[in-house]
Order: C-alpha cells, then sequence, then structure tokens
C-alpha cells in the first residue's frame, strides 16, 4: 500500500478492502470491532439485548452488500457503519421503512482521490479527539444526541448543543464535503 | 439535480435525522430536500461524522459467540437482500416516491382549486402533497406543532419570505402566516406536520377532520 494509504485508519482501510476484494477476513475484522459498539449504541438507545443483536446482524449484512458504495473520500467507515445501522434499524422496526436520500448520480470512484480520503481521515480523527476533550458532562449530551437517547431538541434546552468545539469541528467537515460535493457535480 | 436553494432544514431536525430520532413524516421530508440540496447533504454527513465518531468511542458491549458465524454464512444469500430504495421520478425525490406507492398522488378537491393528496398519517404526524393554483392562497393560519413545507414545483412567498423548488419553510407555534402561490406554474408542496393546523376561518376548520389537516 501506497504511504497515504497507510495512514488511513485500519477501519477505513479494512472497509475498502471488504469494497474492492469482498475480503472475508477484513470483512470478520471489521465485524468484530464495530458489532459491540453497534451494540452498545442500539442498548443506548432503549434496545433489548435480542433486538439489538438481531440489528446488529442486519447492520453489518448490510455493509457487507452495499460496500460498493463505500467512498473514503465522503464519509470515514466509522459515519458510513453509523448511517448503516439507523437505515437498517428503522426498516426494521418502523413500518413504513427508513426515507434515504436519493444517491448522488456518480458512481464512487474506485480509486478515489488519496488525499481527500486522507483529509476527511484526519477530520474525523479531530471530531473524535475534540469529542473526547469536552468536558465529562457536556460530552456525555453529545453522546446521548447522537446515540438516540434524547432529541437534539431536548438537548439544546438544557445545554445549549452543539457546543463549541464540536460545532467548529462539524462546520470543518461541512466546508471539506461541501468542496467534495461541488466537485462531484462538476462534469 | 441541484437548485438554487436559501432555505434549509433546521440544526436540530437534521440532526435527529442522522440519530434516527425524526418521525416518518418529517423523516421523508428531510430526505427529500437533501436529495435536492448539497449544504444539507454535507450538513447530514458531518453530523453522520459526529455519530460516528461518537460510535467509534462507545465502550463495546460483548456480542453472543455466535452472531459472527451466522452473519458470516448469510454473506452471499442472495435472497436476504433489502431492496433497493425508489428512484426519482418527475418532480418528485425518491424518498417522495417511495412515500406514493410509487404511484402518481390521488388528488382529492379542498376548494378554490387547491387539492391536497394524503401520504402518511400516524401519532408522529401527518404527510400530505399540496397542489396550489398560480396566485392562489392557502388559508390564513397559525401551527400547534411545527411544520415543514418543501417545494417540489413552482413558487410560493407569505410573511416570512419567497420559497422556491427545493427551499423548504419550517414553522411552528410562532408562526401565523397565509402562504400564496407564484404566478406561473401551480405550486406542489410537501408538507410535515406534527399537529393539526389551526384555520382562523370558521369553514376550513370545519374541513379539518374530513381533509386531516
Ligand atoms: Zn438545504
Ligand atoms: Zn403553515
Amino acid at each position: 500500500m501506497s504511504e497515504t494509504g497507510e495512514a488511513l485508519s485500519e477501519q477505513t482501510r479494512l472497509l475498502i478492502a471488504v469494497r474492492d476484494r469482498r475480503d472475508r477476513q477484513a470483512f470478520a475484522a471489521l465485524f468484530a470491532h464495530y458489532a459491540p459498539r453497534l451494540k452498545a449504541m442500539l442498548r443506548r438507545g432503549g434496545m433489548a439485548d435480542a433486538q439489538a443483536e438481531e440489528v446488529v446482524q442486519e447492520a453489518m449484512l448490510a455493509v457487507w452488500r452495499k460496500a460498493a458504495q463505500f467512498d473514503p473520500a465522503r464519509a470515514s467507515a466509522s459515519a458510513w457503519i453509523y448511517r448503516i445501522a439507523r437505515n437498517r434499524q428503522i426498516d426494521m422496526f418502523r413500518r413504513e421503512g427508513r426515507p434515504v436520500p436519493d444517491e448522488l448520480a456518480e458512481e464512487p470512484a474506485h480509486d478515489p482521490d488519496a488525499a481527500d480520503a486522507l483529509a476527511l481521515d484526519q477530520e474525523t480523527r479531530r471530531l473524535r479527539d475534540a469529542l473526547g476533550a469536552l468536558p465529562p458532562a457536556q460530552r456525555e449530551m453529545v453522546e446521548r444526541a447522537y446515540l438516540g437517547e434524547l432529541s437534539h431538541g431536548e438537548i439544546a434546552a438544557v445545554t445549549g448543543l452543539p457546543l463549541g468545539t464540536i460545532k467548529s469541528r462539524i462546520r470543518l467537515a461541512l466546508t471539506r464535503l461541501r468542496h467534495e460535493l461541488k466537485d462531484l457535480r462538476r462534469p | 439535480m441541484t437548485h438554487d436553494v436559501t432555505h434549509h432544514i433546521p440544526e436540530p431536525m437534521l440532526a435527529d435525522y442522522a440519530a434516527g430520532r425524526l418521525g416518518h413524516a418529517f423523516s421523508v421530508a428531510t430526505a427529500a430536500h437533501v436529495s435536492l440540496c448539497d449544504e444539507c447533504r454535507a450538513r447530514l454527513a458531518a453530523h453522520e461524522a459526529a455519530g460516528g465518531a461518537v460510535l467509534e468511542t462507545l465502550p463495546p458491549e460483548p456480542v453472543s459467540d455466535e452472531l459472527m458465524a451466522r452473519v458470516m454464512a448469510r454473506l452471499d444469500d442472495p435472497a436476504a437482500a433489502p431492496p433497493e430504495p425508489p428512484r426519482p421520478s418527475g418532480i418528485y425525490p425518491g424518498p417522495v416516491m417511495a412515500a406514493l406507492g410509487g404511484r402518481p398522488p390521488r388528488w382529492r378537491s379542498m376548494g378554490a382549486g387547491i387539492r391536497q393528496a394524503m401520504l402518511h398519517a400516524g401519532p408522529d404526524g401527518s404527510l400530505r402533497l399540496l397542489y396550489i393554483p398560480p396566485g392562489r392562497a392557502v388559508p390564513d393560519h397559525g401551527h400547534k406543532g411545527r411544520e415543514l413545507t418543501l417545494v417540489l414545483q413552482g413558487a410560493f412567498h407569505d410573511e416570512t419570505g419567497r420559497f422556491g423548488v427545493g427551499d423548504v419553510e419550517y414553522a411552528d407555534e410562532s408562526l401565523e402566516h397565509t402562504p400564496v402561490a407564484d404566478e406561473g406554474a401551480p405550486c406542489i408542496c410537501l408538507a410535515a406536520t406534527d399537529a393539526p393546523l389551526r384555520f382562523r376561518g370558521l369553514i376550513p376548520r370545519a374541513l379539518q377532520p374530513i381533509f386531516r389537516i
């Protein structure tokens, strides 16, 4: 792998191996990493043990089946799997299923710009560091929002979320992603 | 297709959509707007990045021993593949086509040339398409809860501004407004509400149970 490839997070590299080579060993490693975290997320959202495992199972199967759509220049492995899990969870438990935005017309490039993927990966790491650096009470509130324990409206009423650092990180991510999307639109 | 969008999904609603906390009616409107708006697509991706960061740092909860074997055994099972989401058609983005069940809207007249097609009515809110002829006003109304209106064709304006294709107007208890369709093409909107509208005129209020608005 190239120098930039080595700098990508392990999870992103595993997901690329699943996408490009249908690598079962890489998938098993992703499962070992994410299945217990997805289960923790679903349990925190109020789901019973067996139900949570059922969603984890369906979410990880969707990760395998939809891997061709993964573009590391547009989402980190964790963000992409977070979205896939939410989609499957709602598909399974709401009669109407999850409404999802139309995909962009372009297929993700199979050899995506390594620099873009790397920049997003670093952004994601900085976002995680910023989250870790929050005072415990604030961090708890951010977690509760994204774990689905409380709505953002409920949390804003208490703390004024999104909080300073997180907000600026999201804004940076936004700027980057907006450029990314503009490039994609270019004919 | 991308549009010149100037009115966007409020931040808490977009974050709740990312976290799976938003009811069905508002989720359809949000996903439909994101389909038409690059900026909200990026903002949604940013919220998913935050969700992913939280997921990454959670203390893992052990899964049962046989779960991985079960998943590995099903990897190549084609019968288990979930159906593909519906494609956009005409003025309707994919999420609206899904709410329509893949069929054209079944319009019902509400009088004065205004038509409505209910797409969803549940305890978490209702979703409908509105057809407003050029120059026509939707009766003066306030809101008991939240209302999110996405323009799919034409344009409307009210006390707060002008809304074209792709724009959303967010309204809550604090807004009383009279949306009026612009001249030109009839205005077709997707409207999500989590509580019935409050019309100020007597007759529209009498019609509310009939039209479920
Ligand atoms: Zn927008
Ligand atoms: Zn209104």
